[in-house]
């Protein structure tokens, strides 16, 4: 369950941006999580209520935001939307895809105090 | 992990003694300290300000990703060629390192690094066949990161102008995100496994260079079509290269250490040459 080192990285992010910006408690967590990232979303919230447990994030509200996923099909040189890895171009069959999007995970804004 | 908050921090040893974290637990942290006898934050949640939104955009593996590039520009420095080994547990990784370390001694400086969870057993059988070995176990983490493989590095004291082999701990969902700094990941399918697994842990081959496809000697003994996992692996990895291999029986062997040989030549082409001053 990497969810668990994910969570304690989102936090170090949080007591980072707390150190530089100067605040001292975080009421919501916005994350981005990318629909082919490799994270089981209900792990990461669970791992984060576990480790912001005593920090300034304690009880902040965390929402996730799903990025889609879009490939490149290297056959015919075109974005489409892709909702999992093993799945085929739509127009050609290839499944010589690059992922494109929708592949990350990132902190994008805080509501702090 | 942690009884206090559930973190993992503590767990992970490297040759039975504790991973040196420098910014976690006991460092200048300002709002986790453990050392304080309660859980407590050491920040004072005054006067209920208003509240403001602070942009951030910042990835949740930058940390890790840090750590692996320093890693790697080590391992370029010096010419070493870094493979991170990755697949389920019981897919005959150890005995496939085993043999490959027995092929290489004597014409190829190498070191490992065995990522598990508990015991040095594995360590002991690489210290056995011949070569240089740390042990990380990394208590309930399921996947080593770059940071203990960082320090594992510079504890071994690699050799320059060699190759370094890091088993990973057995899991083929977790270690795909955490890149090590390697110069590739080489997956190990058995073929006493299931053929769709591309299929369903797709991360892990997506994101490997080669396949092996292992214990092959098996092969007329069970109803494992290679060819049907070959194609679900190229599914979502056209580039993926596959050699099927016997561990066991060397089939195989003699191409996978072709491979390796190859990309030990090429790491030390691209050493930069020494500037002084």
């Amino acid at each position: 369950m990497h969810e668990m080192s994910l969570a304690e990285n989102m936090l170090q992010i949080i007591e980072d941006a707390a150190h530089q910006q100067g605040f001292t408690r975080v009421r919501t967590v916005w994350l981005e999580i990318g629909q082919l990232a490799c994270v089981e979303q209900e792990s990461l919230r669970f791992g984060f209520d576990v480790v912001a447990r005593g920090s300034i994030a304690e009880h902040a509200r965390l929402e996730i935001v799903e990025e889609a996923g879009q490939g490149w099909c290297e056959k015919c040189a075109q974005n489409f939307p892709l909702t999992a890895l093993y799945e085929a171009c739509p127009e050609c069959g290839s499944y010589d895809i690059k992922v494109t999007g929708g592949d990350g995970m990132r902190v994008k804004e805080l509501e702090v105090e | 992990m942690c009884t206090t908050c559930g973190c993992g921090i503590g767990q992970t040893l490297i040759n039975g003694k504790p991973l040196h974290k420098p910014r976690q637990h006991g460092g200048p942290m300002r709002f986790r300290a453990h050392e304080a006898d309660t859980h407590a934050p050491d920040v004072c949640v005054g006067d209920v300000s208003a509240s403001r939104i602070v942009k951030l955009e910042q990835d949740l593996l930058a940390k890790n990703n840090g750590y692996a590039e320093a890693n790697r520009r080590y391992l370029l420095a010096h010419g070493i060629f870094a493979l991170n080994l990755v697949s389920s547990p019981g897919s005959g990784k150890t005995t496939l390192l085993v043999k490959t370390i027995e092929a290489l001694n004597g014409t190829q400086p190498l070191a490992v690094i065995e990522g598990d969870q508990q015991t040095e057993n594995d360590a002991a059988r690489i210290r056995t066949a011949g070569a240089p070995a740390i042990q990380i176990n990394t208590g309930k983490g399921c996947h080593l990161d770059a940071q203990m493989v960082g320090q594992a590095m510079q504890r071994l004291g690699l050799q320059d102008d060699s190759l370094l082999l890091i088993e990973n701990v057995g899991n083929l969902v977790c270690p795909a995100s955490f890149d090590l700094g390697e110069a590739h990941k080489v997956v190990i399918l058995s073929v006493t496994e299931g053929e769709d697994k591309p299929l369903k842990y797709p991360d892990m081959f997506r994101a490997a260079s080669l396949m092996l496809l292992n214990k092959c000697d098996l092969l007329p003994y069970l109803d494992f079509d290679a060819d049907l996992a070959i194609d679900y692996a190229n599914r979502i990895n056209p580039k993926l290269q596959v050699v099927r291999i016997s561990a066991s029986s060397g089939a195989g062997m003699a191409e996978w250490l072709e491979w390796i040989r190859e990309g030990c030549r090429n790491a030390v082409a691209a050493k930069p040459e020494v500037s002084f001053g």
